[in-house]
């Protein structure tokens, strides 16, 4: 069937924009001169004017969409940069093991695993350690590549929590999370404790403290607040980030003013004068 | 070669520079109302610049294949009608659909040109211009494919990147092959190659047949 994008709608019914988005004719048609025949529009200039506003708003929900869509694909990111990294580490530990057995200058980690990757063995078993070696730098390589993918994506999947986390942080809070959308319902409290799950579960057992922060310690506003005021801290970054995933989850918009009064807050937090314990 | 109305060269920082009146999108430089139109940053820009005769005319009905974030789609949306702007990637089109705000004009389209119907009920017949500059693999395939859209006495101004076909071969090979795929459905009517604007590029300009 060919019908235009307008058939049987009114200019101001939503869903031309869905017709815009979703709808198909295999053949064009003089579209103008239906829609002014159809009395969908008085004119030709009125037609374009509506298209034009449709069809702007239908591509702006849809490319907002689609990016949104992109949370999934970097939580496999985060997740594959996460076992590329220990299984580096693994495996330099394994070579640094070995190398050591056989010399007493051997060093230690991936960067020792750079150095032997590059020289000359002399014999099968030193080419084997070679070898390994070279398979910890490939994790390692793999690992960076991955980072630098991560710091790409994220701008467009979530810009706000991205600039106030940092990709890789916002990217592991999208993976604890399953996704912008259960982030962005997630309440800041919950917030705070991802990533602390086992240091909470030992509390409520009774064998240990109740954790302040879990993932988002890595944060220069909590690690580099001093101990007694971290609690602090952490709740306030825990309020920010979940005001951000809510906004690039129902809005897209960037904010910058987010950054400046996560920022302030934080100074305050820090300042002497400040209670101890103000609400975020 | 006579400008169409609406584009023109004018002076810029004391430079002739080709230009089309409307908001600046990309810190183009301005003057008087006009915007240098970059032939290094646009295809079509650099068509013109050769000496090229795309076809596009003041009111002109345009249909704009690879609009990316409207470099060159705005320059178009400044001159004509309508242009309908496809684009399949989410992040450029972000970018389109700021040039939108300030165009009436311009129609961005979340679609792949490689599927007509899904935007054959918004794109409407008898085009007067068909812009492809998709720099994907089967660029002569997209042009064939929407010819639908184009009136009879229509023109498509293409570009063909030699690279998005196909990394090792021989440009030239890869140009012989598009423009044997095109003539399935268009007369070729002039060709010339976008260097030093753009490496490896050929610009085509065809009517249906
Ligand atoms: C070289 S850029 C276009 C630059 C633009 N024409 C300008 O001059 O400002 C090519 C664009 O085509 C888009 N593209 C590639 N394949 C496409 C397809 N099948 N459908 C729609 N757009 C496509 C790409 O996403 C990219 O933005």
């Amino acid at each position: 069937m060919t019908e235009g994008w307008f058939a049987g709608l009114a200019p101001d019914d939503p869903a031309t924009r869905d017709r815009i988005r979703d709808g198909s004719a295999d053949e064009p048609a003089d579209w103008p001169a239906l829609a002014v025949e159809d009395g969908f529009v008085a004119d030709e200039d009125d037609y374009y004017a509506t298209l034009h506003d449709t069809a702007t708003e239908a591509a702006r929900t849809a490319a907002t969409e689609r990016e949104r869509a992109d949370d999934r694909q970097v939580i496999h990111a985060i997740r594959a940069m996460d076992d590329t990294e220990r299984m580096a580490n693994e495996l330099a530990e394994r070579v640094a093991e070995w190398a050591g057995s056989r010399s007493d200058d051997a060093g230690t980690g991936v960067e020792f695993c750079r150095e032997l990757a590059h020289e000359d063995a002399d014999d099968p078993t030193g080419e084997r350690v070679r070898s390994l070696a070279g398979r910890a730098v490939a994790l390692d390589d793999e690992r960076a590549a991955l980072e630098t993918f991560l710091e790409r994506a994220l701008p467009a999947v979530a810009p706000n929590l991205t600039a106030l986390a940092g990709p890789t942080l916002a990217a592991r809070l999208l993976s604890l999370a399953g996704g912008l959308k259960s982030l962005a319902r997630t309440s800041s409290s919950t917030v705070q404790l991802l990533g602390a799950e086992e240091a909470l579960f030992a509390h409520l057992r009774g064998t240990a403290p109740s954790p302040k922060h879990g993932v988002i310690y890595v944060h220069e506003s909590v690690r580099g607040t001093r101990p007694e005021k971290r609690g602090s801290a952490a709740r306030a970054l825990a309020g920010k980030l979940t005001i951000a995933a809510r906004i690039d989850h129902y809005a897209g918009d960037r904010r910058p003013a987010l950054d400046d009064e996560l920022a302030d807050r934080i100074a305050q937090i820090r300042s002497n004068t400040e209670a101890t314990d103000g609400s975020a | 070669m006579d400008l169409p109305e609406g584009i023109e060269y004018r002076e810029f920082d004391g430079e002739e520079r080709l230009a089309t009146r409307g908001e600046p999108v990309y810190g183009e430089p301005t003057a008087e109302g006009w915007r240098a139109w970059d032939a290094r940053r646009s295809k079509l820009g650099a068509m013109y610049e050769r000496g090229m005769e795309p076809g596009l005319q003041n009111g002109d009905r345009v249909l704009y294949l690879g609009a990316a974030n409207g470099t060159t789609a705005s320059h178009v949306a400044d001159v004509a009608r309508v242009v309908y702007a496809v684009e399949f990637a989410a992040r450029p089109m972000r970018d389109l659909v700021d040039v939108a705000g300030t165009r009436d004009a311009l129609v961005p389209l979340l679609k792949d040109a490689r599927k007509p119907a899904s935007y054959g009920h918004v794109v409407e017949a008898d085009l007067d211009v068909l812009v492809q500059d998709v720099a994907t693999r089967g660029q002569a395939r997209v042009a064939c494919a929407n010819r639908r859209f184009l009136a009879d006495d229509g023109r498509l101004a293409a570009v063909v990147k030699a690279r998005s076909e196909d990394t090792v071969r021989d440009p030239e090979a890869v140009f012989e092959d598009a423009l044997d795929h095109l003539r399935n459905e268009y007369r070729v009517l002039e060709t010339k190659r976008l260097d030093p604007f753009h490496a490896d590029h050929l610009a085509v300009v065809a009517e249906p047949r």
